[in-house]
């Protein structure tokens, strides 16, 4: 397999991620924290204080959270780890990148080109996804420990602040560089002409729906 | 009379099993399904999955923290008869979901939608679902079946018309296969369920059902909807769209057709992706405390599929 597998720490540094190609395997070290919608409300809309000192203990920010429950003695209990589709929560992540410092973003299906180039690039950050999706076992493989879970009371478990300790925590695959080239766009640039034969023969229903398109390099999201 | 201890006991060790080990019929598909693939990083993908199916088991946790939206199909006898009657039943299928989803761990997924209230056990209104089905044998079984279904992508509804034929049932399966598959949303290779006819509730519940209910291999009892499923295999791996959208081959490990009867003019269809964790667990508990664990819901028999006023088992069967 032609894939290059590297190490990299949750508090990169520049040369580090300047480095990274799109398509690269990588292996987490280092500190990382969840944020998914109930975080960037409550820290962005509701101006709550961010719980824990950004970046200085991590640059990383996963848009996850895990299969875990609290025990009764207050001792956490992990399982796996799966990330969340990330496109919902553009809007929030330059406002984040400004008061956080995050330089790499880690979840499911990436961003668009244009996210990339607006909002990554100049902050020097980039995008990681996990694989499959469904790896979660072999990710929660690569938690060393939890560290702490914030906002647990206001927003469940589901939507907490976890901070996890990583070691070779992986695999994620570069879905953005430092330029702003997004890998899921250059993929599905290569299938336009397969799509299009697959469809050959069909025809568009005789019921239109709204917001319908024809042109299937169309994506869904954004 | 079945035990309800016996049933809620074997009900916490059905939510693990789904959480924690793929089906056999599910592993084989995928293993085929990376034999074949030649795409770098569609081939990646693949045998990451393999191995994260190998550490989930070995290391007891959920082969994927997204632990989806823990549901039961039960199937009942016609003789069955449970200890504290359905009430009771339905108690049981609740306390096991909200004790293994503390005990695996899994994630509670489950929150009010307006309200955004999370019991933190996957318990609510509603939650999980409990759905039932029941066989004309005799003795005295209950059939457990939980589907752990993941994914807030992959799954759509259209109301086409009998002038749509053929090609506007392949033109909207590819459109959700197109749709959702691009980065991967639908977390494919899946088990691609479809439903056609019903009402519109009843083609959802069908194509849900194609998908979370019927294994890998399997085929539908019409030969003519056995063919289209072969067909709609190869189409739906014929786009050049692998594993999280990269190129590949590997889009659809099995399509699974269900029809009913729909209204004369209508030809209702869904269409439901089972993901990389298609999560499925069933066991059989007896009156005299047997339990039979196995992973085919066997649910799709005669009886379900009949299409006569009464019940003709052997001319169900001679058709078949
Ligand atoms: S769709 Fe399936 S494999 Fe993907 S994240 Fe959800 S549960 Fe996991």
């Amino acid at each position: 397999m032609k894939v290059r597998e590297v190490r990299l720490s949750t508090t990169p540094t520049p040369e580090a991620l300047a480095d990274l190609r799109l398509g690269d395997i990588v292996y987490l070290d280092g500190v990382i924290y969840t944020a998914r919608e109930g975080v960037y409300m409550r820290a962005l809309q509701d101006q709550a204080n961010i719980p824990i000192e950004l970046p200085a203990l991590s640059a990383t920010n996963f848009h996850c959270s895990p299969a875990a429950s609290i025990r009764e003695d207050g001792s956490f209990h992990l399982g796996a780890v799966t990330a969340t589709a990330s496109f919902r929560f553009a809007k929030w992540l330059n406002e984040w990148m400004e008061k956080t410092g995050a330089k790499i973003i880690i979840g499911k299906g990436g961003m668009s080109r244009k996210h990339y180039q607006e909002i990554f690039v100049p902050h020097g950050a980039i995008y990681l996804s996990t694989v499959g999706y469904g790896t979660g076992a072999l990710l929660g493989r690569g938690v060393k420990r939890v560290l702490d879970i914030h906002w647990q009371k206001e927003l469940g478990l589901a939507q907490a602040m976890w901070v996890i300790e990583a070691e070779r925590m992986g695999p994620f695959i570069v879905a953005s560089d430092m330029a702003g080239n997004c890998l899921f766009e250059r993929e599905n640039a290569k299938m336009a002409e397969s799509i299009a034969r697959a469809y050959e023969g069909t025809k568009p229903a005789v019921l239109k729906r709204f917001g319908e398109t024809d042109d299937r390099n169309d994506e869904l999201i954004g | 009379m079945i035990g309800i201890e016996l049933i809620q006991a074997t009900a916490e060790r059905l939510m693990d099993k789904a959480a924690v080990e793929i089906p056999d019929d599910y592993l084989g598909g995928l293993q085929a399904a990376a034999e074949t693939e030649d795409g770098d990083l569609a081939s990646f993908v693949l045998q990451a999955m393999l191995e994260n199916y190998r550490v989930a088991k070995e290391d007891n946790r959920a082969m994927c923290g997204d632990t989806g939206t823990p549901r039961w199909y039960v199937k009942l006898s016609n003789d069955a008869q449970i200890e504290g009657g359905m009430i009771a039943l339905e108690a049981a299928l609740r306390r096991a979901t909200a004790a293994r989803t503390t005990g695996l761990p899994m994630r509670p997924n489950r929150v009010h939608p307006l309200w955004r209230t999370d019991h933190d056990n996957n318990v609510g209104i509603g939650a999980p679902e409990i759905e039932y089905g029941f066989e004309p044998e005799t003795g005295d079984w209950v059939d457990l079946i939980t589907v752990h279904k993941g994914g807030l992508f992959g799954t759509d509804y259209r109301m086409l018309f009998p002038s749509d034929g053929i090609e506007g049932i392949k033109r909207f399966y590819l459109d959700s296969l197109v749709a959702f598959g691009r980065r991967g949303l639908a977390c494919q290779p899946a088990i691609i369920g479809i439903g056609l006819g019903g009402c519109k509730d009843t083609c959802m519940v069908l194509g849900k059902r194609a998908a979370c209910l019927r294994t890998v291999g399997s085929r539908n009892s019409d030969p003519r909807i056995a063919e289209l499923e072969d067909e709609f295999k190869e189409l739906g791996n014929s786009i050049g769209m692998g594993a999280m959208g990269f190129v590949g081959k590997n889009m659809v490990i099995d399509c699974n057709i269900e029809v009913g009867y729909c209204h004369t003019g209508g030809m209702q269809m869904s269409v439901h992706a089972f993901c990389l964790s298609s999560r499925r667990a069933v066991a059989r508990v007896f009156a005299d405390g047997r339990v039979e664990y196995r992973t085919d819901p066997d649910w799709f028999t005669p009886y379900q599929r009949r299409e006569t006023v009464e019940w003709q088992p052997g001319v169900a069967e001679a058709a078949e």
